[in-house]
This record gives structure tokens, sequence and C-alpha cells, in this order.
């Protein structure tokens, strides 16, 4: 079965490496995408080309599409002023599920670290400082992660735009369907401090 | 709080280890090189960090197998019963277990505390400034156990400014974004710091004790520690020029140093008696010990390594009747059964032998 170069097993090593799946996992849905040859194993195959084709990051957002502008930067509605800046485009697909936030988005494409080499340049800091002026933004969402690293970014951001736009992050405290037993003291803490009154 | 079950496998030197105990201290009696204090490092896991050797997960497992080792206890305390468990296979790091759910750290501070005295910290006055200070963080994260994650978040954003630093990088942004980070850390683990050498005041001011007492003060290597968050963050930008040409940062919680007085004598703590001194690091572990029952409602979990040996008959039973008045379960060591028997039946003894490399525990509270 394991012959070198069959491309049945090329096929389970490729799949085995993407993210949530290991090799027995790989192996059983390799195994159904050949049963399943004519509905799911061609479509796949050239929906992954075509994909593989024209799949791009956004030029403006960094968000992932397939033109060099994405549909969000493209809508006239979108331009409402409010700019969202996230980690990833992971997030900003969060953010989109929600279907909540009605304006547009700027992905960093991660946070700064000067361990690991990640400066303001490799995080497409300067495109973001530079939409401010060019999109007649009004107010930037800092929708960044709550570690240290997430807050240094946001941090670094705010210092640089303070004088220039309203500047917000997103709230943090008790999810929603949380029970208070289960949170841990940090989240309380920031939960009571941002009290809302009734 | 006691452990009333403890079971090692694989762990150092002991190969299987199950005990049945009360709430009494545990005196541990053998040879030395037996195992005895391989005992009480089990049971040093049973707080958050790395146990009182500070050794890696690998380095405790069971030579020559090299197998990983577990180790699992019973705690009964003011929150009731915890089963807690430590498991490290093939070299890996140490999983922690609470209640047969996978658990933090930071979960496990909250239910058990576990002080100790080991000899490795009868240099501790005269040493450098490192050890104290992690002697000053075991004591504070004894009384707040969120202690821990607000140094890890010094650590990490104090190594990004020094690696900035290093580089050179002038970006003042990113310095003030790190600096932020820094001083909302810093700035509470200081506070943290004061509010435990606080409770240690109280609890030594408050107790009749054979021991004598220690004023303690923390201090910086030069300068000042700002007190708050705004005067760290200030600090902190003042200081970067001189920073880069250090290549390290100059001022912080990160520089403070525990300063210790032998109050009755007035004498400097690092200029008294090895004796002394010893007996200043027990104070302080007895008196954290007090401040803790007030605090959770139950003592502490005493570990007490080769301490007896270098008390006088006097000071020893001094100390036996002050561990039985808290109600602490001190786990002591000691190389003869002669050394505890001031305790007599107030304590449960385990004697520990060595058999062609694998430790033996015998006595009252082993079960075969």
């Amino acid at each position: 079965m394991s012959r070198r170069n069959d491309p049945i097993e090329a096929l389970i090593e490729l799949m085995a490496r993407l993210p949530g799946l290991g090799p027995r996992s790989a192996r059983r849905a390799v195994l159904y995408l050949i049963r399943k040859r004519a509905a799911l194993l061609v479509p796949l195959a050239a929906a992954m080309q075509a994909v593989a084709d024209s799949a791009r990051p956004c030029l403006n957002c960094g968000n992932v599409g397939t033109s060099d502008i994405c549909e969000i930067c493209q809508s006239e509605a979108r331009g409402n002023g409010l700019l969202c800046v996230v980690e990833d485009v992971a997030d900003l697909w969060a953010m989109e599920r929600s279907g909540v936030f009605r304006g547009r988005y700027h992905v960093l494409g991660g946070t700064l670290s000067a361990l690991d080499g990640v400066g303001p340049d490799e995080l497409r800091i300067p495109q973001l400082l530079s939409r401010i002026e060019a999109e007649g933004v009004s107010e930037v969402i800092l929708a960044l992660n709550a570690t240290v690293d997430g807050q240094t970014t946001a941090h670094y951001i705010a210092d640089q735009l303070e004088d220039r736009v309203a500047l917000s992050s997103l709230a943090q405290g008790v999810p929603i369907g949380g029970e208070l037993d289960y949170l841990d003291d940090g989240t309380i803490t920031a939960a009571l401090n941002a009290r809302k009154r009734l | 709080m006691y452990l009333s079950r403890l079971t090692l496998s694989h762990f150092r030197s002991h190969k299987r280890v199950a005990l049945a105990l009360d709430a009494r201290p545990v005196a541990i009696f053998g040879p030395n090189g037996t195992g005895k204090t391989n005992l009480i490092e089990a049971v040093s896991l049973f707080s958050p960090g790395r146990g009182l050797r500070r050794a890696a997960a690998q380095d405790m497992a069971r030579r020559p197998e090299s197998l990983g080792w577990k180790v699992t206890g019973e705690i009964r305390g003011a929150t009731g019963l915890h089963e807690i468990g430590f498991v490290s296979e093939g070299g890996s790091a140490r999983q922690v277990e609470i209640d047969g759910k996978p658990a933090s750290q930071i979960a496990l501070g909250r239910l058990a505390r576990t002080l100790w005295l080991i000899p490795a910290m009868d240099r501790l006055w005269i040493e450098g400034a490192e050890g104290r200070r992690r002697f000053l963080d075991r004591t504070t994260l004894s009384f707040f156990p969120d202690h821990a994650q607000l140094a890890l978040d010094y650590e990490k954003a104090m190594r990004e400014r020094n690696r900035l630093l290093k580089e050179q990088v002038r970006d003042g942004h990113w310095y003030r974004a790190l600096e932020a980070q820094m001083a909302r850390s810093g700035a509470a683990l200081n506070a943290n710091r004061q509010a435990a050498l606080l409770r240690l005041a109280r609890a030594q001011a408050d107790a009749t004790t054979a021991f004598p007492a220690v004023e303690l003060e923390l201090v910086q290597s030069e300068g000042a520690m700002p007190e708050t968050e705004t005067d760290l963050r200030h600090a902190l930008e003042e200081s970067r020029f001189r920073d880069i040409a250090a290549g390290r940062t100059l001022v912080g919680p990160h520089r403070t140093d525990l300063y210790g007085v032998f109050a009755a004598k007035g004498v400097p703590a690092a200029e008294s008696s090895t004796g002394e001194q010893k007996a200043l690091l027990l104070s302080l572990i007895l008196a954290n010990a007090r401040a803790l029952a007030g605090d959770i409602g139950a003592p502490p979990i005493l570990l007490l390594d080769e301490v007896a040996a270098h008390l006088d008959a006097g000071r020893r039973a001094a100390l036996y009747d002050e561990i039985c008045a808290l109600g602490a379960q001190a786990w002591l060591t000691g190389t003869g059964p002669e050394l505890f028997a001031e305790l007599g039946a107030r304590a449960q003894m385990l004697e520990v032998t060595e058999e062609s490399g694998e430790s033996r525990v015998s006595g009252a509270g082993s079960a075969p």
C-alpha cells in the first residue's frame, strides 16, 4: 500500500499536513473522496486549482480574496469611516461571521515581537497609517488579542494615531452565556472595571 | 491543608510508593542518599513552579529506565478534597491534573500552598540577589496566586524591550508600547510584594515564637523603585538612553532585592552567624504559614529538609511545638529517629532505606 510515488499516498501525506488532520483522518478523507469521485473529488480538485490560480491578499487591507482589492474594500457601503484592526485573516472572518460590523478591516498579519524579528514594517502598520487619510477613517477599532504581544501592538498603533482619529478597543469581560464561577480573576477584574450602568 | 494520600511512580529514586497519611507532621528518617529529599521534592510539586530543586521534568524520571514518572495525591483543605496528579512521559513537560481534568499552574496555586526550607537556601542572605528575589516571589505567590502571571507578563515585555535595546532600535512608539506593558505588570508585581512583606511583618508581631523576628525591606540595586504604574512608565522612558548603552533594562522590579535585619540585634541578616541566618529563614517560613492560615483558613504544607539537625534540642522542641500549634502537615527529614523524639506521637514516622538503587519507604502511614 505504501508505494513511493503512488499519487494516492502522496495525497494522503499532503492532507495529513492540514491543520486539524492527522495521518489517520487524512487516510479516511482520501478514501471517502475516491468513493465520491464525481460528486466530490473532481469538483474539489477543480475548486482547489481555481483558488490556487486566483487567491491573493487584498492590497488594501490584507484580507484574502480572488482580486487585488477585496469585496469589502470595494464596497462603497462599507466605507462608513469605521476601520477594525485585526491580527489575522481568521480574526477578520470571525468578525464577518457575526455580521454586525459594517465597516472595513485592516489585517496586520501578526503582532509586534522583537524576539521573533517582527517589527512594524513586517506588520503592514505603515499601510494602516496611510489609509486613515486616504479613506477618511473616523474611528479605528483595535480588535487584538489580550496577550502581552497583542496589547503591545495595540498600544503601539494607538500611540501613533491618538491625535489623528478616534480610537477604541473591544471590551473584555464575561462571555455571553458564560458563568462567573468559571472565570479567572483577570477576566472578572476587567469585567468589573468595564461594568455598565443599567 | 494536608496530603491524605501520596503515590510516586518512577519518581527519582522511588519506583513505587503509596502512602496513606493524616494531618499530623511527617517525620522522615534514613541514612544519606536514600531518597528522603526526593520524597519531599514530590510534595513540593503541589504548588506552582518546578518544585524545590527547580528541576526539569525529565530529570525527575527514575534512572536508568527514564520512562517518565507520575505523582498523585489527595489534598484536603478549606476547599474540600481534591485529587491532584502530575505526569511526565518520555521527557515531556509535566502535566497537571486536578480532579481528573487537565489544569493550569494557576489553578493549582489556588488549591495547594506549599512552603519549604532546604539546605540550598542556607546561603540565601549572603549570595546573589536572584535567590532572595525568588524567595520573595515564592512568598508573595503563596498569598496572591495571580503573582505568577504578572511575573510572566513582566518578564515577556522586558525581554522584548531588551531585544530592542540590544539591536539599538530607535522607534519610540515601540518602546512606549512595551514600557506601558511593563509598567502595568511591574507596578502590580511590586504592590503584591509590598503587601506580602506587610503580612509577614504582622504575622511576626502577633506571634509568640522561639524564633527571632526579621525586619524585611525591599531595596533596589540602584535608586528607588517607582511606586505607581505612571511613575514606573516614566522611569523606564527616562532610563531608555542609559539602557541602550547597557543593552538591558536598568530600572524596575527585576532589580529589587530583599534586605533582612535580625530585629532583636539590629544586625543585617547577611552579617549574622550561620546558625542565626537559618533561624531567621525558619522564622519567616513559620510567619508565612501563620499568615496563610489566617488568610485561607488552613495552614500550608511545610517542607523542612535537614532542618532538625541544625537546631539544638531546645530550639528543636520549640519548632515542633510551633508546628503542632499551627496544625501544619510539616514534612521533616533527618538522618535518625532520635531527631524527632520530641515529636513523639504528635507525628507520623516514615523510614527511608535503599536497596540496589531503589528507595523503600516504610512506617506507620505506608501502604503495601
